[in-house]
């Protein structure tokens, strides 16, 4: 579905991502994880039309979308989230949600019904009518992906959404992640909390540095020497196994 | 909703009946009021549904006031159908700045900025090039007569303020209700978060400006069939797009009402202001008293109303 090959991104002299490439097939949910700065966040950027690559492709469902601005690749169907919520402060939860609604109908009242539809889903039906920005953190997540929700994606970018929450909160959040995935959409996500990305994907990315170290299902991940050195520093592997 | 319907055909009825009532000195300021509520509505468009503000929103208002005149004076064009082609070539002025500085990805500020110095040098431009004739301006013969965009009577054209104004209130509050709004709105929230949303942001800008500039444009052509007389500091003058951002700002950006309100409040001071300067002697020579009451008045609102006079009507959205 989704197919990233050897994109490069520098910013001056700082390669943030290095010839990464990797593929998302249809129906998946697809973990890319990494330590902080390792250039995740850039390379979705880059995916989702934010940045320009300086080198390599990407390709969705088979068409061309390198460089595409972001609003003609989620007319496409391909839509991100931003890890640090991007609420539209001054308006309702429900006028933040048919934004998105909005990208396939002009008739308002079907965009409403479809936002209260799609805050069912993420568990934000009695948030309809607060400001964005009276959320709390939790609320802020969930509206990213709500809104994302709305645009009708068949390929949802997740940009840590469930970094600043707390236990009880990342069980719901994984909860509804599984909700949408048995809705039909494929996902891919950074993650920083492990322990929901073991439960939740299929496959894992590691990217260390702006390259890919690894790639696997996540306990092959786990157990795999560059992934434990790239978070606990050379020689970690050793000394964790003896 | 109902409540504010029921306010609505009050203050339309007391509208229409207004000089039918008052002396023609009061007609005048009655027009004023509507007028400056119109070519407010217009910046409140751009600057308040879609956040972005212009500091020279009278390029688009000298754009309509020269273009009809000239296609009138020099031309001899009819003046309603010159009204027309301004409002063309106000919307292509606001589609050329929005384009040029939109590419350039000027944003806030510079945005601001950048639309100051185009409204300048338009002002520069009518100053000298000789088909506005310049500084000495432009005359539009009087000839009073409905077909000729001239009324003997303040009445008409005090009623002609208040249908122009209340086809402002009529798009301002189509944007409340239409996806192109609601796009407008995103993008002024969140310019980032839009864009991942699939808008166009640039084209929706783009649109946007067209509009504004459009609309402005109409409000010039009237000021000068009102006045019949125009130059480049009448036409292209900072002072008129502070106007139009400050009745905007006081009333409340990016609201319907805003505009007519702050229009309505501060013709209102005006004209106290100048009561108070006539019968008070000490102030008679504080002038023009009104500015330093809009200073006051602005920083009051900045500082204590950020969401102009609008906020007080209506009811705080509800908290969890």
């Amino acid at each position: 579905m989704l197919e990233v090959r050897d994109i490069s991104k520098s910013f001056g002299g700082l390669k943030a991502v290095d010839s990464a490439s990797l593929d998302v097939a249809s129906g998946e949910i697809v973990g890319l994880i990494g330590p902080n700065g390792a250039g995740k966040t850039t390379l979705f950027a880059t995916i989702a039309g934010f940045h320009r690559p300086d080198a390599g492709t990407v390709s969705f469902e088979g068409k061309a979308i390198t460089g595409l601005a972001p609003h003609r690749i989620c007319a496409a169907g391909m839509v991100r989230t931003f890890q640090i919520t991007q609420p539209f402060a001054g308006i309702s939860v429900r006028e933040n949600i048919m934004v998105g609604a909005y990208l396939h109908t002009a008739d308002r009242r079907l965009a409403a019904r479809e936002a209260e539809a799609v805050a069912g889903l993420v568990g934000m039906k009695d948030q309809l009518e607060q400001r964005g920005a009276d959320l709390t953190v939790a609320g802020r997540k969930r509206l990213e992906l709500a809104r994302a929700l709305a645009t009708g994606p068949r390929l949802l970018l997740l940009d840590e959404v469930m970094a600043g929450l707390n236990p009880t909160e990342i069980v719901e959040i994984v909860g509804v992640i599984r909700n949408i995935r048995a809705a039909g959409v494929t996902i891919l996500l950074i993650e920083h909390v492990m322990q929901a990305v073991t439960s939740l994907a299929e496959r894992v990315y590691v990217l260390n540095q702006g390259r890919m170290i690894a790639e696997g299902t996540p306990a092959a991940i786990a157990d795999n020497e560059a992934v434990i050195e790239a978070y606990l520093g050379h020689g970690a592997a050793k000394v964790l196994r003896a | 909703m109902s409540r504010v319907a029921l306010l609505c055909v009050v203050g339309l009825a007391a509208a229409l009946a207004w000089p039918l009532l008052v002396p023609n000195y009061l007609v005048t300021v009655g027009m004023l009021v509507f007028f400056t509520a119109f070519i407010g509505q217009s910046w409140n468009i751009a600057g308040g549904f879609a956040g972005q503000t212009s500091f020279g929103h009278v390029v688009f208002f000298g754009t309509g006031a020269y273009t009809s005149t000239i296609l009138q004076v020099t031309w001899g064009w009819n003046p309603w159908i010159a009204w027309i082609a301004a409002m063309a070539a106000g919307g292509a002025v606001g589609w050329m700045i929005a384009v040029l500085s939109f590419r350039a990805g000027l944003r806030g500020s510079y945005f601001a900025l950048i639309t100051l110095a185009f409204a300048e040098v338009f002002r520069i431009l009518a100053n000298s090039v000789p088909f506005t004739k310049g500084g000495l301006g432009m005359l539009i013969k009087a000839d009073p007569s409905p077909a000729n965009f001239q009324f003997k009577d303040p009445i008409w054209i005090y009623y002609l303020a208040l249908l122009l104004c209340i086809v402002s209130l009529l798009i301002a509050w189509q944007l409340t209700r239409s996806r192109f709004g609601a796009r407008l709105v995103a993008i002024r929230e969140n310019e980032d978060a839009a864009r991942a949303l699939g808008i166009d942001v640039f084209a929706e800008k783009v649109k946007v400006l067209t509009l504004s500039g459009a609309m402005c444009a109409a409000g010039g052509t009237f000021y000068a069939q009102k006045y019949l007389y125009i130059d480049p500091g009448i036409a292209f003058g900072v002072d008129k797009s502070v106007e139009m951002l400050l009745v905007s700002m006081v009333g409340g950006a990016g609201t319907i009402f805003g505009p007519l309100i702050g229009s309505f409040t501060l013709m209102g001071i005006n004209e106290v202001t100048r009561w108070l300067a006539s019968v008070v002697p000490a102030l008679k020579n504080v002038q023009p008293l009104s500015l330093i009451v809009y200073g006051i008045m602005l920083i009051l609102i900045v500082a204590r109303l950020p969401d102009g006079l609008m906020s007080l009507f209506r009811r705080r959205p509800r908290h969890a």
